[in-house]
């Protein structure tokens, strides 16, 4: 068994052989077979492991990080697209439409932040008329609800503080801004709450296949399962010629973004895209769920698939750009500036593809996290024609309830502080966020360790401080409910450590 | 619970302090403090280094000591406070509503409002500086609080962005708990911070102080590795070719102090946007009736001496509203010319007695002058043998003078 | 002539002092004069600091040197803290160590802190 696993690995540093895919593993007595393992647990993962979870079977989903979304799902235009970009006939013109469709419902019942705002393309030349035309068409090949071209009066009627020049815009009143971290965070829950597993920390080094199906080797332990899905995001090409010979190319993109201040959260009131053109894709202007603005994103490939730096010259590209749609907006007022990195490929569609029972959801580029619950779907049906013959659960819960005390009305604010004091005590200022929140995410299906998790789950350290007076708090309190020391707490990632030591230890002085 | 008080300070640090204390000294006997941390005092408890109450004790104290002075006077006073709550809400008709685990929710109503709720620092998104965003970017507070009042040192090798006060204090506190402090980095041409803090914090270690410089990348994908520092021209923009690098793990943001105004703006308290703090006249009275504001949510000031003072002229103000009502024969403007940034107060009423006047000039002066005019009659002139834009200055305008004024009056500065 | 910018007071004051008559200019204060004395012949500083202080609710006690220690030593006298320990309840200005590093100053508490109630 271990001499098998060294060869295994052995082969898997001297790059892909053919015959390295089908050394064929025995299956480890007394472990458990996974009927599914998932890796990569970012929106992709995640829909997917919410829509197993909905199956008799058994799911392991593994992550590499110390917490799920942790990719692209978090660094994103955080945008439910209305369907009109894909090329018409692609299953990701057809996803996307679909995942759009599915939004609504799954955000009201797994408790997401989801509104249906609109988006507009504007056109503010010729060039950019033709585009627009181009798109209207494509989208109404696509089967895109509602869009229609709209002229300069109602364009400025719906967006007052677009530029002058605005010739005519589409209009798309189905598409949406949503959190895509806490997405990607409640479709997991969910999928943990109804029996799936997380293994954290657990990157994938090796696949081999097995008398049953797959072993999957991590830095956390091995797992086997009989049906392998992979969601590895900028890495998923990587994972799949781990096991099989090379069939595409993740082209890693990095995007860069401004967020701001609430004080310009209503400068637009529907996601005002730009017109793709020479210059490149086009910069968008919106409003985020949490009130704020996003500005962003530009495109550039990388080879580093990790590499979410910002730089000073993209950065101002960008806002030039957004000052073109949105001449008035005050870009002084920026909180964050962050940069994610999409997964591309060289192939103009989603790599949806099966194989012996290991399918591959790679190259989801945007509109991805819109397409992702209509991806699970359809990764669902490839594995069902793999051979996944599993029933409907009964008692699926699908439901999710988190509370965001600063929505509450008064009465309830005091309703609930009289049930757990805890939530009398406001630790993030700027988002008016409680301990009885904090304590609510810690003690959650997915736990967060970190205090980028506290945030992603709660909103903490998102404002204008940027975690400046609640940070030390919230160490204290993850520290505390987790029973370590706050030395041992993490910003984020496992590595990003906040602390070195405690003060008048006599330690190491450099 | 009581539900009505004559005063509501908002805020227990040494605005809030100060200003509850005088309002009781003024005759008010109904007065409350509400604080959102556990204990009064605010930010000088971690403010553990000296320096503090020359102008008010007549003496040096540390951060601590000094809001124990205050924290002690209340003894006795009857004044009522209620810590870890946060004030959530308040409105023109000074309703104000406040949340925490002790009390519940709290709609409590007030015969005057005093707004001391400090401020807060900028981060680096305002600031945008490049790079990655590992773990290791610490605003000079947050890293001030870990270190001393947590006891946790939050790096070894340092390099600190911003040469405003907090940042050069904490360059010697890291120094003194064994961190080495590479450099200080201020994008301007001159420090943000006191001189003898530059001398005691950053010359006696050795500190270099890099002038004209700023970060313009950081590296490190978990924490920080390092970051590049690159000298600006007379507009701030990087220069290339000037790029120095430093292997750190930790960078400390001192790069200004903003206002929390958040409460103000939510109650439609109209906010200058040069101090970031509401509009004032010479009682420090906001454009709202019976609202007053003081210390570093007002303007932010370099020494909490000045707060003291400053807080305790609004406990007077808002004592004497809760008497006497509002009155006044209408206001004068103060405007700012020629290298001044602002002015507090903004407006004076026409029958103030003698008016003290705030403001910090936008650049460094030697030999120089401030000119106070009305329409082209200069009312006065102060001289000035040094004024930097991190020292604030003060002007005082007797009566005779104001009664001379007309409608508007303007500050100005220039060399002598 | 030398000069020192005057830190008794957070004026700043730069003053010059003629160092064989000790005759200074610059000052608007005779602290500027006696600082510019002392920093010419024997420098001082006064330590601020912490220390560690058990079975109370907060870690550290803020600590200082009552009047200023000899600059060279600052640098001792802040790794002398280390380890050292003390116990709430304690009470500013009380005295922590006499004769700190063997000078003319005591360290003493620069804050007031309570036992902790389960302590």
């Amino acid at each position: 068994m271990q001499v098998v696993y060294l060869i295994q690995r052995k082969r898997q540093r001297t790059g892909h052989e053919k015959g390295a895919a089908f050394a064929c593993v025995r299956f480890e007595e007394g472990k458990e077979l996974y009927d599914v393992v998932i890796i990569g647990c970012g929106v992709t993962g995640a829909a997917a492991a919410y829509e197993l979870s909905k199956l008799q079977v058994s799911v392991m989903i593994l992550e590499k990080e110390n917490d799920v979304a942790m990719g692209t799902s978090r660094a994103n235009s955080a945008i439910i697209h209305a369907g009109y970009d894909a090329p018409s006939g692609t299953l990701m013109a057809r996803l996307n439409v679909e995942g759009n469709a599915m939004a609504e419902d799954l955000c009201k019942a797994l408790d997401v932040p989801f509104k249906r705002i609109g988006s507009l393309v504007a056109a503010f030349d010729d060039y950019d008329e033709g585009v627009v035309r181009d798109l209207y068409e494509r989208g109404i090949r696509n089967g895109v609800p509602g869009i229609r071209i709209i002229g300069p009066e109602e364009t400025k009627k719906i967006e007052p503080n677009i530029a002058e020049n605005v010739r005519c815009a589409l209009y798309a009143p189905t598409a949406g801004i949503i959190n895509p971290w806490e997405y990607t965070i409640a479709l997991a829950e969910t999928a943990v709450r109804n029996g799936a597993q997380l293994m954290r920390n657990a990157e994938v080094t090796a696949i081999a296949r097995t008398q049953d199906g797959y072993c999957v080797t991590t830095t956390a332990g091995d797992v086997q399962a009989k049906y392998v899905v992979n969601a590895a995001g900028v890495f998923a090409d990587k994972v799949h010629e781990m096991l099989l010979p090379p069939a595409f190319e993740i082209v890693p993109v990095r995007g860069e973004y401004d967020l701001l201040d609430r004080s310009e959260g209503t400068r637009c009131n529907t996601v005002v895209f730009q017109c793709p053109g020479p210059e490149g894709k086009g910069v968008l202007v919106s409003p985020t769920v949490h009130g704020n603005l996003i500005v962003g994103p530009s495109a550039e490939e990388i080879p580093d698939r990790e590499d979410t730096a910002t730089t000073a010259e993209v950065l101002a590209k960008v806002r030039e750009r957004a000052k073109r749609a949105i001449p008035s907006v005050d870009l002084r007022q920026c909180i964050r500036n962050f940069a994610g990195v999409r997964a591309n490929s060289r192939v103009d569609d989603f790599i949806l593809l099966e194989e012996d029972g290991f399918v591959d959801l790679a190259g989801i580029k945007s509109p991805g996290l819109t397409a992702a619950p209509a991806i699970a779907k359809y990764a669902v049906e490839l594995l069902r024609k793999a051979g996944l013959d599993a029933p409907e659960k009964e008692d699926f819960i699908n439901e999710r309830h988190v509370v965001h005390f600063a929505e509450l009305d008064a009465e309830e604010q005091k309703a609930l502080i009289e049930k757990n004091p805890a939530y009398g005590r406001v630790i993030c200022r700027c988002n008016t966020v409680t301990e009885g929140e904090i304590l609510d995410a810690i003690h959650s299906p997915i736990p967060p360790v970190s205090v980028d998790g506290i945030k992603r789950r709660c909103i903490t350290g998102m404002g204008r401080c940027q975690g400046g007076f609640c940070g030390p708090r919230i160490v204290d309190i993850l520290a505390r409910e987790l029973h370590t020391d706050p030395s041992k707490i993490v910003q984020d990632g496992t590595g990003s450590y906040i602390l070195t030591g405690e003060t008048k230890q006599g330690g190491e002085r450099a | 619970m009581k539900e009505y008080y004559e005063l509501i300070v908002i805020g227990g640090g040494p605005a809030g302090l100060a200003a509850a204390i005088s309002a009781k000294e003024n005759g008010l006997n109904d007065i409350l403090i509400l604080e959102r941390d556990q204990v009064l005092g605010g930010i000088l408890n971690q403010c553990i280094h000296n320096g503090f109450g020359l102008h008010h004790f007549k003496e040096e104290l540390t951060g601590p000591e000094y809001a124990e002075r205050f924290i002690r006077e209340l003894d006795g006073t009857g004044i009522d406070v209620m810590t870890d709550t946060m004030v959530l809400e308040i409105t023109k008709d000074r309703t104000v509503c406040a949340v925490s685990p002790k009390y519940g929710y709290l709609t409590l109503k007030a015969g005057a409002v005093i707004l001391a709720m400090g401020c807060r620092e900028r981060t680096r998104g305002a600031i945008s500086i490049p790079g990655t965003r590992p773990a290791g970017i610490l605003t000079a507070g947050a890293a001030q609080r870990f270190v001393n009042i947590e006891g946790y040192m939050v790096g070894k090798r340092v390099v600190i962005l911003g040469s405003g006060d907090i940042g050069l204090i904490m360059a010697r506190r890291m120094t003194l708990e064994g961190a080495k402090v590479l450099a200080c980095v201020e994008v301007m041409p001159y420090s943000g911070g006191l001189m003898r803090n530059i001398v005691q914090c950053l010359e006696d270690f050795g500190i270099p102080l890099y002038l004209s410089h700023t970060i313009t990348d950081i590296r490190g994908k978990r924490r920080v590795e390092g970051v590049t520092v690159s000298k600006v021209d007379e507009n701030r923009r990087p220069i290339p070719g000037t790029e120095i690098e430093f292997d750190c793990d930790t960078v400390l943001l001192s790069v200004g102090l903003i206002p929390e105004n958040e409460l103000s703006r939510q109650a439609g308290i109209p906010i200058d946007p040069r101090t970031n703090g509401p509009m004032v006249d010479e009682s420090l009275q906001t454009q709202v009736p019976g609202i007053f504001a003081c210390g570093n949510v007002l303007h932010v000031h370099d020494l909490v001496d000045y707060v003291s003072d400053e807080a305790a002229r609004a406990g007077a103000a808002a004592a004497a509203f809760v008497k006497n009502g509002a009155a006044n024969e209408g206001y004068r403007l103060v405007k700012t010319a020629d290298n001044v940034g602002y002015t507090v107060p903004q407006k004076i009423a026409k029958d103030a007695q003698q008016v003290q006047i705030f403001f910090r000039v936008r650049r460094i002066f030697e030999e120089s002058v401030i000119e106070v005019r009305s329409g082209e009659t200069l009312l006065a002139k102060f001289k000035r043998t040094h004024m930097a834009p991190g020292e604030m200055e003060r002007i005082a305008l007797p009566k005779v003078l104001l009664d001379k004024a007309g409608d508007e009056i303007t500050i100005s500065a220039k060399e002598a | 002539m030398k000069q020192f910018v005057c830190i008794r007071c957070p004026r700043g004051c730069r003053v010059q002092i003629d160092e064989t008559t000790l005759e200074t200019t610059g000052n608007s204060c005779p602290r500027g004069a006696e600082y510019a004395k002392d920093e010419l012949t024997n420098p001082t500083r006064t330590l601020t600091s912490t220390v560690i202080v058990e079975n109370a609710v907060i870690r550290r006690c803020p600590v200082k040197t009552d009047r200023p220690i000899p600059k060279p030593i600052v640098e001792d006298a802040a790794k002398a803290l280390d380890g050292m320990k003390i116990e709430a309840p304690v009470r500013t200005g009380q005295i922590l160590v006499e004769h700190f590093m063997g000078t003319e100053a005591n360290l003493v508490a620069t804050r007031t802190i309570g036992k902790r109630e389960d302590a």
